[in-house]
């Protein structure tokens, strides 16, 4: 897929095309939310035994502790948030399939 | 020769083969950085994952877990939530947009070669400090598990076949070990964490209780809990410190720019995002591990017995040196007439000691054969992504202008991988005696500080120019090196006897370890002023261009 030769005009065409608009919008939709939450997520570990030092020590499941167990939880979030993301990206792969297949069409009929 | 000689052997002679094999489709630019960019999703996360899991992971966290239980797993948390960064914002765009390096991304719309040339030092700073660090820890710790080899012939060595590999088999060959190295890594890793649990009858309640009642290495009698925060980041600049690593770890992974390049190996970008998926899966079950190998080592061996033992002269010596200092020693060793018994605690041994006492001296072997290997594949992904920013930015976009031939290229590539890896080889020998723990979280910083605000920018933010992108990174780079210098890392006043050094005796000026929650901002900031006092028209215009090539993949290089 060659598309060197698209002008400047041609690309702020694309970037005007519905379909691809609503690519940039399903895509931003999904990761400004999860990066927001992953961030907050991850912060609250370090921030927590800064601030709730008692509560990240208090054993919770035996002698693990809330701190620990918050821990590994963050390997439960990291993982759930990838299958999101890899399920939502099928749906941004149809977009871009549309895209690019209309991108192609208008160009052969120039 | 020693079990562990021979493992490694094993490992260097069927990497050299597969190197041969490379070789022959080694004959081009684009094979040398990207290998024909016909790795697989699957291949690349493997690759991924073998090229992230460094020594400083392997030997370095398990003997911070070891023994500071919690505190230490944080940087095993934040290497792996760093991912998620890489997986959202930067793997499929990179991918789309760029061709070798990550300097093809920040510069695509913004004007004229100094970005570029930045963003190639910025490269080549990350890659140097991180390959000297995984040196000077293989050199070390290499040294203790096969005295044989001396430290600078360990370095020598390593230089030298990953040289081989980079320059015979570029970045296929490299891609492979990577690949064999991580299957090994893994393995190991779960073969120690199903030991550890085998030894507590596979109950989690028994082997936590263990890891929460440790007896405290030197002290007499004091119990730790490892399963709490704060015994390694104290007090209230401790929890700044926590923080501060946190930020550095997050955002830096998606700046560093070996693991950047992995994603030109892949055909396409939904196949660089398959290939990050598999490497998160790696990673966070290498990652999980470290949790059982580090609490482990604590519970089964004992923190005082993680380290050196010392011959009885040095014990003597020891002794006389750090007697004064605690009478908390006077558990660390045990007199027995004459002989004293000494063991210098070294928390790199923690992994290697533990496979002994679990496995025996030839599983020992094969633990430090792969901690051999994983220093290699690391060492080898640097070198490259170090050649592709001099030879392919700064050699053919802003000497040759893009219209050299591809003969010259291939020569000036391998050229500067045997330029950079001799540097690496020089330094490395040069700082044996200095402190170099502190390297890879700084070249963390310095990925997160310099590169990642103008790759994030230049991606979402149309009025983002040149300006903005050259303050950010000058300001990133130099406040990071700046703050790193007169921290604790660099200043400090050793006690006499002490096996490594601080750079500068005197006390330090800046009080966090890592400076990331000053530099990170400091190079955001800067970024945007820069931005905001200038204005670049035609980067504005292009921001169309580069929006639907990273959202689609349109002109995209093949």
């Amino acid at each position: 897929m060659e598309h060197h030769h698209l002008t400047p005009r041609d690309w702020d065409v694309v970037a005007d095309d519905p379909t691809f608009r609503d690519l940039l919008s399903k895509r931003r939709r999904f990761v400004i939310p999860a990066t927001i939450f992953f961030a907050a997520y991850y912060f609250s570990l370090p921030i927590l035994v800064g601030a709730a030092p008692a509560l990240m020590r208090a054993p919770v499941w035996g002698d693990l502790t809330f701190g620990y167990i918050f821990a590994f939880s963050q390997f439960a979030m990291a993982w759930i948030l990838l299958a999101l993301y890899v399920r939502r990206a099928k749906t941004f792969d149809e977009l871009e399939a549309k895209v690019v297949a209309r991108v192609r069409e208008e160009l052969e009929a120039l | 020769m020693t079990p562990g000689i021979g493992m490694f052997g094993l490992f260097v002679i069927a990497t050299l083969i597969i190197t041969a094999w490379a070789s022959a489709r080694n004959t081009t630019s684009k094979g040398f950085f990207t290998a024909h960019r016909e790795i697989s999703g699957v291949q690349n996360g493997w690759a991924i994952a073998g090229d992230y899991m460094s020594a400083a992971s392997f030997l370095g966290i398990t003997g911070l877990i070891a023994f500071y239980g919690f505190d230490g797993f944080m940087y095993s948390v934040g290497w792996l939530v760093a991912y998620l960064t890489v997986l959202f914002l930067v793997a499929e765009p990179l991918r789309n947009v760029g061709k070798y390096t990550m300097a093809d991304l920040i510069s695509f719309r913004l004007r004229g070669h100094p970005v570029r040339a930045m963003a190639a030092i910025s490269t080549l700073v990350v890659a140097l400090i991180y390959m000297i660090a995984q040196m000077v820890g293989a050199g070390s710790v290499i040294n203790l598990l096969v005295p044989q080899l001396g430290y600078s012939t360990t370095i020598v060595a390593v230089g030298t076949i990953m040289l081989i590999y980079v320059i015979f088999g570029g970045m296929l060959a490299t891609t492979w070990v990577q690949i064999v190295k991580a299957g090994l890594l893994l393995t190991a890793a779960l073969i120690m964490s199903f030991l550890v649990m085998l030894h507590f009858g596979f109950s989690l309640p028994a082997f936590f209780h263990a890891a929460a009642n440790i007896n405290a290495a030197g002290s007499t009698g004091a119990v730790r809990n490892l399963l709490q925060p704060g015994l390694l980041y104290q007090g209230s600049l401790g929890k700044l410190d926590l923080i501060s690593l946190g930020l550095a770890l997050v955002l830096g992974t998606a700046g560093l720019p070996h693991i950047l390049m992995r994603f030109y190996t892949v055909p396409t970008a939904k196949a660089a995002r398959t290939s990050v998926a598999w490497a998160m899966s790696l990673i966070g079950v290498f990652y999980l591990s470290t949790t059982f190998m580090g609490l482990g080592a604590a519970t089964i061996l004992g923190q005082e017995n993680i380290g050196i033992r010392l011959s009885n002269g040095d014990a003597i010596r020891y002794i006389a040196v750090h007697y004064d200092q605690s009478k908390a020693l006077t558990a660390e060793y045990k007199r027995n007439g004459d002989q004293y018994l000494v063991v210098q605690p070294n928390d790199n041994l923690a992994a290697p000691l533990l496979a002994a006492k679990l496995g025996g001296e030839y599983f020992m072997a094969f633990v430090a054969a792969v901690a051999f290997a994983t220093i290699l594949a690391v060492v080898a992904g640097l070198t490259i992504s170090a050649s592709s920013a001099i030879a392919h930015d700064i050699w053919w976009n802003i000497v040759r202008k893009g219209r050299g031939d591809e003969r010259e290229q291939m020569i000036v590539a391998r050229t500067t991988a045997i330029v950079v890896g001799g540097l690496a080889i020089f330094l490395s020998i040069g700082l044996r005696t200095l402190n170099i723990a502190f390297l890879v979280g700084l070249a963390f910083a310095v990925a997160a500080s310099a590169n990642v605000p103008s790759i994030l920018l230049s991606l979402s933010w149309r009025r983002f120019n040149h300006i903005g992108a050259l303050s950010g990174m000058i300001a990133g780079l130099a406040s990071s090196l700046f703050f790193i210098a007169i921290s604790p890392a660099v200043m400090g006043i050793d006690l006499p006897g002490a096996a490594t050094h601080h750079i500068i005796q005197a006390n330090p000026l800046f009080p966090l370890q890592n400076p990331g929650l000053v530099s990170i901002p400091i190079g955001l900031i800067a970024a945007i002023l820069g931005t905001l006092f200038s204005k670049d028209e035609q980067a504005e215009t292009d921001f169309n261009q580069l929006v639907v090539r990273a959202n689609t993949g349109m002109g995209a290089e093949v």
